[in-house]
């Protein structure tokens, strides 16, 4: 059933074309929205039970050969992302067919989304890290088909590819981690990994498989200094971004920190390396966001900075922090995903998506104006919504965090500031004030497009109102799943008069004065703006592709040169090499050098061989070169018929014949003789070339007398006549002993034919037909 | 048993019957067809076999091995078989559609078959000069195929490629030479045994540095590749198809051959020569494709990239590492045969290989576009396509055996890899249609000449991804047999000692026999009688 309602997104989103093409772009895409509302109820089914502090793990094998199961485990933890995947999921699916109406595309659309909304439930939900990592992998796939979406522009592909290339690249030192971890533990379960948590603690891998683990978490999730991929990726359409870019996938790093927390988490390293990060990236994100005029730019930024603080919140590891981390995530997927789909309403009815051209909207889309309000409180953090809860958790947690408070607390407050004038830039600005002239006339959005942003601000409301309905649903079962033990949870509104209050007040008056105060505060953030574009990690990105192309041409310059005799030196000297050596370190050296036996005619054999070959080097006559190869090959036909091979010989004999006639009719053909080479390169090759011999005589020498034992020859000399019939034992070796050897060299001669005649003849032909090509 | 030959047989008579209709097109098509498919459907059945009843093994002309040739079929062998018959059967189908009139015309398809029967012989045989013989077919083959149409970027190439695989064929047939002066036999088997007995395996080792290096010319590993960026991408796209999934492999398949049936003597010094040589080998051919903007070079440096892949397998020689290798050996072929393929069909409805004139095949071929984000992704390891699995199990043992710099390489080159069928995947599919270039339409049945291979490949390497057990299981036979040379000895020769020379085998016998006397007390005849004893030359 689990594993049903997981891969259903594939299924659906398979045949998604054809339901959109049968029931039209807006039934189409209601009937489709209906699997992730389906979904929604299915998990919601778990909640009294887990919320209860049970657990549940469904397994079906896949390839257990390769510890490969598909394992799924609900908890708090997951059991929170698969109700907000699938709950988001149906506004998205319903909010797409309206935003992306009459597009030709859209039918594809939905497959990569729905596909997406698998793979992310998948992700959440696998208990198996090599199922966890497959569904990881998916995300940034259909990801990347999801940015490019409006393919035929340059930027959209671009940035694809970007947002691919450093979530992928993470991926893969996560993958190395979770290997790491499996080999630790010995199981590839998550869930047993993490009831033992002393074992990857107090093993000497512990720290690079906790950094492999963070590079492929950050990199999901958009810390600094890999966060630049997030804000590009608010090229795709916008339902994408909210639910992709928002509440969903970039959570995957937060949520995979979370899980993995029990087993990994808690170490001063842990807390350190998350705090930190989490912290500048919480700050960096949100002071980046009010430097941007595109509205969905800005919602970008801030959601790196809600991404920076759960993962300092998951940092510090404190139940206070924890609990905080997942009041937090609730309360901005609820208001962040409403956020993006009025940014898209506004888009799509108003037709910019540039803040200082808007104003006054409130008139003309009054209902978006209300769900805009409520969710722009929300992120503000004011009382009495969701929001302000988290950020009064949020304060507390740092403040009690037990290494770094003091720099934790400041960058939270700091952030706190700017995130209220995030939300009036976002709010207020479009939506309040005088009207302005906008590209298209402004009217209110269908109600497919308003659903979406009017529930999330209803449970931005609800949960603020009544925090104990989040408290008794799923809030506790998932700090208890990151914390690894039960966790005692009870959430107030209304902390009282504390430090907390005090800093959050202050936090909102700064903010209000920044807001107010915005386009002189951009204008004075130019600066930083244009060094951060120019020096900032993105523009490592770009620079790093061009070191990477550089790299790859220079090489391959050098390797793939084009140059036959830089290729032929490279390979004989491999061998050269590697022979020399292994028999340097490895053989004991027995040269048979005793010239005893030697005939002088042998002698004089091998002088004449060794004198035409140099002479073939040495002449500049092409006659003379073909002569003296001739009496290389007529000599060693002479060493055959010595060393009582006379049918070798003979052979050898034809051979060098035809081969010096065939050259000798070639060379009437050629063009004159030229003297290319300098001398020096004439003396490399003498070198190479006395190297290459060199080696092979050694060889041979060393390898001569070693025989360790008879060879099987006598076989063939007892049985040639008895049972082949034949006197001739070479001749019954190659065509019965060994028969298979020589019909293989048969049809080398018709291969070699058949090429020969086919490239003369077909080449001939075009000539005739067409010219020369 | 005669199922291990027909692999040979049937492109051998395919090829023969192809020559004797050298006039008839047409007769030549159909026999291409059910050649390669009968080819297909023996090899299946040879691995079937092989997986239930242990090797087969067939002594040729009746002459029992060492003495004449043997045939030997074990899980990996009859893998690479059937991949071969995957691989001619749908290539030989998509050139139904795809072969210019003058390249059927002047032999094509025997060549084709012939080039099958090469591969084939290779992975079959049993002995090491025979191996040889399969070698020189397949290159004289393939020589054939590149050079057919005679254009001047092929000769170009075409020379390049004979005249270096000419010298691995030197390479290898020396080393022959010297393994038979050094141990008296050619049978794989048969020398496996004896250098067993050997002690002082210093000049063995020497000799099988002769081996590596030709073999690992072969398959296109570094330093020695060149020969395969300068010609792979000048035949009709079919021939390249055909030479992506196989020729290489041939090389990588003898490597794992006599790397773990000859010369394991001094895994120390050879495996990290390997080792070595698969990481320069991933990363070189891998920033190799960075530099290319033409499809079909791009897919060409990347099979130098993903040999690295595969003997990183063999390198490592740990079981598990055997079966990532194994593994990655027949996702790797099915994928890149595959891609080139469809570089094809795109090259037929645009009219280029440059990717600068590629463009709109998204919009315009959806089903081309999943066709080859299919191979693609899984070429980058995308789970759950059949590459990530490959990936994964070569990476888990190499993090196993300890030998973490070649994970971080493995890795950073399935990055690169992503970002080259990236690369090609925004060219010429997202971007629009250049203008100025013409778009051209598929007739139905081409099309489906076209497509039906392509779609049957791709569903494979769905199937490879998402059944991934039934495959592991294989790799698993084929690595445990080659952990354990014992396994092939006992399965060709009966008794190892039946290579022995007469007197030889006397001495063996009684030291067998003393060996047992001194264990249990017993004499024990150790005489397997093959009524040779006593008769000494």
């Amino acid at each position: 059933m689990m594993l049903a309602a997981v891969i259903s997104g594939f299924l659906v989103g398979g045949v998604a074309p054809w339901v959109i093409r049968y029931l039209g772009d807006s039934r189409g895409s209601l009937a489709l929205a209906a699997l992730p509302a389906l979904l929604f109820v299915y998990f919601a089914s778990f909640v009294s039970s887990v919320a209860g502090g049970e657990t549940a793990r469904m397994v079906t094998p896949w390839a257990p050969g390769l510890d490969l199961m598909l394992s799924f485990y609900v908890d708090g933890l997951s059991l929170s992302f698969a109700l907000l995947i699938s709950g988001i999921g149906t506004f998205i699916v319903i909010y797409a067919g309206s935003y992306l109406h009459d597009h030709p595309q859209l039918g594809r659309f939905y497959i990569y989304l729905l596909g997406f909304m698998a793979s992310m439930l998948g992700l959440v939900l696998a208990d198996n890290i090599i199922t966890l990592f497959v569904f990881w992998e998916l995300t940034s796939l259909t990801s990347f088909l999801l940015i490019g979406f409006n393919h035929e522009q340059e930027k959209s592909r671009k940035l694809a590819v970007q947002a691919m290339l450093v979530t992928v690249a993470g991926g893969l030192a996560m993958l190395a981690g979770l290997i790491m971890m499996a080999v630790v533990t010995g199981t590839f379960e998550l869930s047993e990994m993490m009831a033992e948590p002393d074992v990857l603690k107090a093993h000497a891998h512990y720290t690079i498989i906790t950094i492999l683990i963070l590079v492929g978490a950050f990199s999901k999730s958009a810390q600094a200094p890999l966060h630049f991929w997030l804000p590009n990726a608010m090229e795709a359409p916008t339902p994408v971004s909210a639910y992709l870019h928002s509440s969903t996938m970039v959570k995957a790093g937060v949520y995979l920190m979370a899980r993995m927390h029990p087993g990994l988490g808690g170490t001063d390293f842990w807390i350190i390396t998350l705090s930190l990060f989490g912290g500048v990236t919480m700050f960096l994100g949100v002071f980046l966001a009010i430097q941007q005029t595109e509205i969905k730019k800005v919602l970008a930024y801030s959601t790196v900075m809600a991404l920076g603080t759960l993962t300092m919140l998951i940092g510090i590891g404190t139940d206070g922090a924890l609990i905080a981390a997942s009041v937090f995530l609730l309360a901005h997927a609820f208001y962040k995903a409403a956020l993006f789909l009025i940014a898209g309403i506004i888009d799509h009815e108003a037709g910019t998506k540039d803040i200082t051209k808007m104003g006054g909207l409130r008139h003309s889309m009054p209902i978006t104006a209300a769900a805009a309000t409520v969710a722009g409180f929300s992120l503000a953090g004011i009382p009495p919504f969701f929001g302000f809860l988290a950020k009064e958790m949020l304060l507390e947690a740092t403040l009690d965090a037990d290494l770094l408070a003091l720099v934790l607390t400041l960058l939270a407050v700091g952030a706190g500031a700017l995130v209220v004038a995030v939300a009036g830039i976002v709010v207020i600005r479009p939506f309040y004030g005088a009207k302005v002239e906008t590209p298209k006339k402004p009217h209110e959005a269908p109600m497919a497009m308003l659903v979406g942003p009017l529930v999330l601000g209803l449970f931005g409301i609800g949960f603020g109102l009544m925090p104990g309905l989040a408290e008794r649903t799923l809030v506790g079962a998932t700090a208890a799943a990151m914390a690894g033990e039960p966790v005692d949870v009870t959430l107030y509104l209304w902390h009282g008069f504390n430090l907390a209050l005090l800093l959050s007040v202050i936090a909102v008056a700064a903010g209000i004065f920044l807001f107010l105060n915005w386009n002189r505060v951009r204008a004075r953030l130019e600066g930083v703006k244009a060094f951060s574009e120019s020096y900032g990690p993105e523009a490592g990105y770009w620079r790093g592709l061009d070191l990477l192309n550089w790299v790859a041409f220079w090489q391959t310059r050098i390797l793939q040169n084009g140059y036959m005799r830089y290729y032929l030196i490279t390979i004989v000297m491999t061998m050269v090499v590697l022979t020399l050596y292994a028999m340097v370190t490895r053989a004991t050296p027995q040269l048979a050098t005793t010239l005893t036996g030697v005939q002088i005619y042998e002698l004089a054999i091998a002088l004449i061989i060794v004198l035409a070959a140099v002479f073939l080097g040495w002449t500049h006559s092409r006659l003379a070169a073909v002569a003296s190869l001739g009496i290389v090959g007529f000599g060693v036909a002479l060493v055959y018929v010595l060393f009582s091979a006379p049918d070798l010989g003979i052979t050898q004999v034809l051979v060098e014949t035809l081969t010096v006639l065939l050259l000798v009719l070639v060379l009437f053909r050629l063009p004159e003789f030229l003297d290319l080479s300098s001398n020096a390169v004439r003396l490399r090759d003498l070198g190479i070339g006395l190297l290459v011999g060199g080696t092979m005589t050694l060889l041979l020498l060393m390898i001569g007398d070693v025989q360790y034992f008879e060879p099987i020859s006598w076989y063939f000399v007892e049985n040639s006549y008895p049972i082949a019939q034949g006197r001739n034992i070479v001749n019954v070796i190659l065509v019965d002993f060994r028969a298979l050897d020589t019909l293989g060299e048969i049809y080398v001669l018709a291969l070699a034919g058949i090429g020969v005649y086919a490239m003369i003849k077909l080449r001939s032909e075009d000539q005739s037909k067409g010219g020369p090509r | 048993m005669v199922s291990v030959a027909l692999p040979i047989l049937i492109p051998l008579v395919a090829g023969a019957l192809s020559l004797a209709f050298w006039q008839s097109q047409i007769a030549q098509r159909w026999i291409a067809v059910i050649g390669t498919g009968l080819l297909l459907a023996s090899t299946v059945y040879l691995l079937l076999q092989v997986q239930h009843e242990g090797f087969v093994v067939m002594h040729m002309g009746d002459w029992q091995g060492p003495f004449g040739i043997v045939l030997v079929a074990d899980v990996l062998g009859a893998i690479m078989a059937v991949l071969a018959g995957i691989t001619g059967f749908a290539v030989a189908i998509y050139s139904l559609g795809s072969m210019g009139d003058g390249h059927e015309r002047f032999g094509y398809y025997p060549l084709l078959h012939l080039l099958l029967a090469g591969v084939c012989g290779a992975f079959l045989t049993g002995d090491i000069f025979n191996l040889y013989v399969w070698v020189e077919v397949l290159l004289v083959a393939s020589f054939g195929l590149l050079i057919l149409g005679g254009e001047r970027a092929q000769m170009e190439g075409a020379i390049k490629y004979v005249a270096l695989n000419l010298v691995s064929s030197l390479l290898l047939l020396t080393g022959v030479g010297l393994v038979y002066g050094m141990a008296g036999t050619l049978n794989m088997a048969d020398l496996a045994y004896k250098f067993s007995q050997v002690e002082d395996t210093g000049m063995i080792t020497v000799v099988a540095m002769l081996f590596l290096v030709s073999f690992a010319i072969k398959a296109a590993a570094f330093p020695l590749f060149f020969w395969l960026p300068a010609s792979y991408h000048t035949p009709p796209v079919a021939v390249s198809a055909l030479f992506a999934g196989l020729l290489t492999k041939v090389g990588v398949y003898a490597l794992f051959r006599v790397f773990t049936l000859l010369f394991t003597q001094d895994v120390g010094l050879t495996h990290t020569i390997i080792l070595w040589g698969a990481g320069f080998t991933m990363l070189t051919g891998v920033l190799g494709a960075a530099a290319q903007f033409e499809f079909r070079r791009i897919l060409s440096f990347h099979i130098v990239s993903q040999i690295g892949y595969m003997i990183m397998g063999l390198a490592l020689y740990t079981p598990l590492a055997l079966i990532g290798g194994v593994f990655y050996i027949m996702h790797h072929i099915i994928v890149k045969a595959n891609l080139f393929l469809v570089s094809g069909v795109a090259y037929i409805l645009r009219g280029s290989y440059e990717l600068k004139q590629l463009g709109g095949l998204y919009k315009s071929s959806p089903v081309l576009a999943m066709l080859f984000l299919v191979p693609a992704m899984s070429l980058a390891g995308m789970p759950p396509l059949s590459g990530f699995f490959a990936k994964f199990i070569i990476v888990r043992a190499a993090i196993e055996a300890e030998s973490y710099w070649i994970v971080g390489v493995a890795l950073l080159v399935g990055l690169l890899t992503l970002f080259s069928m990236v690369k090609i995947w925004t060219e010429a599919f997202w971007k629009p249609t250049p203008e100025g270039v013409a778009i051209i339409e598929l007739p139905g049945m081409r099309r489906a000449m076209l497509y039906g291979p392509i779609m049957g490949m791709a569903l494979m390497t769905l199937v490879i991804g998402l059944y991934a057990q039934p495959i592991y299981d294989l790799a698993e036979q084929s690595a445990t047999q080659l952990m354990d040379p014992s396994l092939y000895i006992e399965a060709v020769l009966g008794d190892p000692a039946s290579g022995l020379s007469p007197s030889e085998r006397l001495i063996h016998d009684a030291a067998q026999a003393g060996e047992a006397a001194a264990g249990n007390g017993a004499a024990i005849n150790g005489a397997a009688g093959n009524g040779m004893e006593g008769e000494a030359p």
